[in-house]
């Protein structure tokens, strides 16, 4: 463990820092509200020579995922960053990407997506990447998504791995909130992270490759099915990759994030920012002598069902809150955290909540209503409700 | 340094040093291939390597299908609309690496982006225009063969009046599409610091000394070259040179180049012929000629292909000793 110095930073700031000190050979990146200050944190350490990574100011989200698809497949570490309309704009390229195997590492900043437009937080931007081959973390707070950021850089360029990886972190509420942020020296990020070693570059002329053929019924299977592979071998790589962060930095982390849970009879199931509040909560329930607790996600994709399973089996309730709905279905979180529970030797009491849609407030009363909901066995399996909505 | 067809042919005697080889499942006479083939052997010629970035399309579904590959240099096919933005980047990263010395290479690298008339007129239009903008160093080769060709002959923003396409088709009421084709030339053109040309096929040595130049321009270039799809133009599988030269010839297709906005005519006929010999060869415009209407619409083209080549003219004249920048 190193020196390190307590900065008052944005969530939008930790990020542009972190992929300062990556110093990615190329940046393409377009701006758009809530990221917007990413890209000119990042823009600014370019111009001031901080960094001398090569910034490519493309005119749409579109053209930085094709860019950096380019950039990563010339044997390039490439980046980008993007929020919400920008995200769906880059959909297309965001499924090549993953079936090129090319690490990219893009910070995502939640926001809603249109429409109506809303520039304010929720997941339905990055929900509608979950099955696009990409990792996904969600992180609770800034310091979380500067180490989440290194820690993806080195995950996804591991040669077992070979994938993109998504960091979403709330929009406004961390990449706008200031909070104290560790940043790690220099140096020892750059030791942390290395240097890339792509396993093939379009610039490796004496060595032509092609990227992107036509792969039809014969072979296109057989590459998916090499896709999945890869994303399970994320469950291998990540362990290794946390722990080596963790000797450098003295932060822990993990798949999943047990908050109380030790005794816990009803646990709140959650993603991003709000697990904060959350965590307040518990600890007003607990003072309150009610056993609750709260299991947080790191990692959305690959989803880590094995902790999961390894924390919900055996309690009594099990409530999850999702920032996103899936129009017609059960939530996204709720429908992996209750497909996960399939299989429990006990058959807890669930309940599905969604919150936050378009940046509405989640408050410590929401969210204690829901765990009295929980505590009450006032919970429906297959109902749907909603914290702060009028109706 | 004008390119000498010889001298290429010595060169070039092992067609697989192309880059582009045999075995690719091109129709017999499509004129893609030439158009890649030309720009490979003068990029070679003149001592570069080539990383390839394809727009989907009959060049790219036809070369590339898994497991095999036609290309023996390095290629990338991302999406449709896109390739102009995707070779921005392998192109920024050549210098990215070069920069922080993590390629060493002597031996320049030049990066030519292939799309057809969907991938540039219309769905890569914004990347295109995104890409030169931002100048990066990277040539754009557009192989018009004005239709999404690839899909079966639907209507694109290159399709000329009266072509018959399946959207836009010769119809008892309607004489096909009514809208002339955008002039991409001048779209490029409008850019600042861009080298634009036309060319085509049945001029090759136009093509390729286009080629050399736009090479060797600092910064970005584009060549728009006209190339028959002999299947939906309904021409001969041997017509693509003869078609082409007839385009040339009728101000269908005229050759010219404006660099950083000088205008230069690069080929002018003694004699013109009438745009009418033109549509007549192809089978593309059979039932607009065969409409009591044809006239209408041919008469409206040839008013504006002899108008397009007046201010071609004019310029060229007015341009020539006033570079944009």
């Amino acid at each position: 463990m190193v020196e390190t110095k307590k900065l008052a930073l944005t969530g939008a700031e930790a990020v542009a820092n972190a992929m300062r000190q990556i110093a990615p050979d190329v940046v393409a990146a377009y701006p758009i509200t809530p990221q917007t200050p990413i890209v000119e944190y990042f823009s600014k350490f370019v111009a001031d020579g901080l960094v001398d990574t090569e910034l490519i100011p493309v005119e749409s989200e579109h053209s930085a995922m094709s860019a950096v698809v380019g950039a990563a497949a010339a044997g390039a570490r490439a980046m980008t960053a993007t929020s919400a309309n920008g995200l769906a704009l880059m959909h297309e390229i965001v499924y090549i990407a993953a079936s090129l195997r090319l690490p990219i590492v893009m910070p995502v900043v939640n926001r809603a997506l249109s429409g109506p437009i809303n520039i304010h937080c929720d997941h339905s931007d990055t929900m509608a990447e979950r099955d696009s081959g990409w990792v996904q973390f969600f992180v609770e707070n800034a310091q979380e998504a500067y180490d989440l950021t290194l820690i993806g850089l080195k995950l996804a360029e591991h040669p077992d791995v070979q994938l993109p990886v998504m960091v979403n972190q709330d929009g406004f509420i961390i990449s706008h909130g200031v909070e104290p942020v560790e940043l790690l020296p220099d140096d020892i990020v750059r030791s942390f992270v290395g240097e890339r070693e792509p396993v093939y570059s379009l610039l490796d002329v004496e060595n032509p490759v092609t990227f992107g053929p036509l792969d039809l019924y014969d072979y296109y299977f057989e590459h998916k099915r090499q896709q999945i592979a890869a994303m399970e071998k994320v469950f291998e790589v990540f362990p290794k990759v946390v722990e080596e962060f963790e000797k450098i930095s003295g932060r822990r982390y993990a798949r999943a994030e047990a908050y109380r849970l030790d005794d816990a009879e009803h646990v709140m199931v959650a993603l991003g920012s709000t697990c904060g509040t959350i965590k307040d909560v518990v600890d007003e329930l607990r003072e309150e002598g009610k056993k609750v607790g709260l299991l947080k996600l790191w990692m959305f994709r690959p989803f880590p069902k094995e902790q999961v399973q390894r924390y919900l089996y055996g309690r009594k309730s099990v409530v999850v809150l999702d920032r996103s709905a899936s129009f017609g279905a059960e939530a996204p979180l709720y429908a992996e955290i209750k497909s996960a529970l399939y299989e429990s030797p006990t058959k807890p009491l669930m309940g599905s909540y969604i919150y936050g849609l378009g940046g509405r407030e989640i408050l410590p009363r929401h969210i204690r209503q829901a765990f009295e909901a929980a505590i009450n066995g006032d919970l429906l399996a297959d109902g749907q409700g909603y914290l702060g909505l009028r109706e | 340094m004008a390119v000498n067809l010889k001298q290429l042919a010595v060169e070039f005697e092992d067609p697989n040093k192309i880059g582009i080889t045999s075995g690719h499942r091109l129709c017999p006479g499509c004129a893609a291939p030439m158009t890649a083939k030309m720009a490979l052997m003068v990029a070679k010629h003149l001592g570069y390597d080539v990383v390839v970035g394809l727009a989907t399309g009959c060049l790219e579904v036809s070369t590339t299908i898994f497991p095999y590959s036609a290309w023996s240099v390095p290629y990338i096919h991302n999406a449709f609309e896109n390739v102009a933005a995707t070779i921005s980047g392998v192109e920024t990263a050549y210098r990215a690496l070069k920069k922080r010395g993590k390629l060493k290479r002597e031996k320049p690298i030049k990066f030519i982006a292939f799309g057809g008339d969907g991938g540039t007129y219309d769905i890569g239009l914004q990347a295109l225009s995104g890409a030169i903008e931002r100048g990066h160093d990277f040539l754009y080769i557009l192989y018009d063969n004005e239709g999404y060709m690839n899909t079966g002959n639907q209507r694109s923003g290159s399709t000329p009046p009266g072509s018959y396409t399946t959207t836009a088709p010769v119809g008892k009421k309607l004489p096909g599409k009514p809208q002339l084709k955008k002039n991409i030339v001048e779209i490029v053109a409008a850019h600042e610091n861009v080298y634009a040309a036309t060319a085509t096929v049945g001029e090759p040595i136009d093509y390729m000394n286009k080629v050399e130049k736009a090479l060797n321009f600092e910064g970005p270039s584009f060549i728009a070259v006209l190339s028959p799809c002999v299947r939906f133009w309904r021409i001969p599988n041997d017509a693509a040179v003869s078609i082409t030269k007839l385009a040339v010839q009728s101000k269908y297709w005229p050759l010219y180049e404006v660099e950083k906005g000088v205008y230069r005519i690069t080929r002018k006929p003694r004699t013109f012929k009438p745009i009418r010999d033109f549509l007549e060869q192809q089978g593309r415009f059979r039932a607009l000629l065969s409409r009591p209407d044809a006239d209408k619409v041919i008469s409206m083209l040839q008013d504006y292909v002899d108008k397009r080549w007046e201010r071609l003219l004019a310029l060229e004249e007015a341009t020539k000793d006033k570079p944009a920048r």
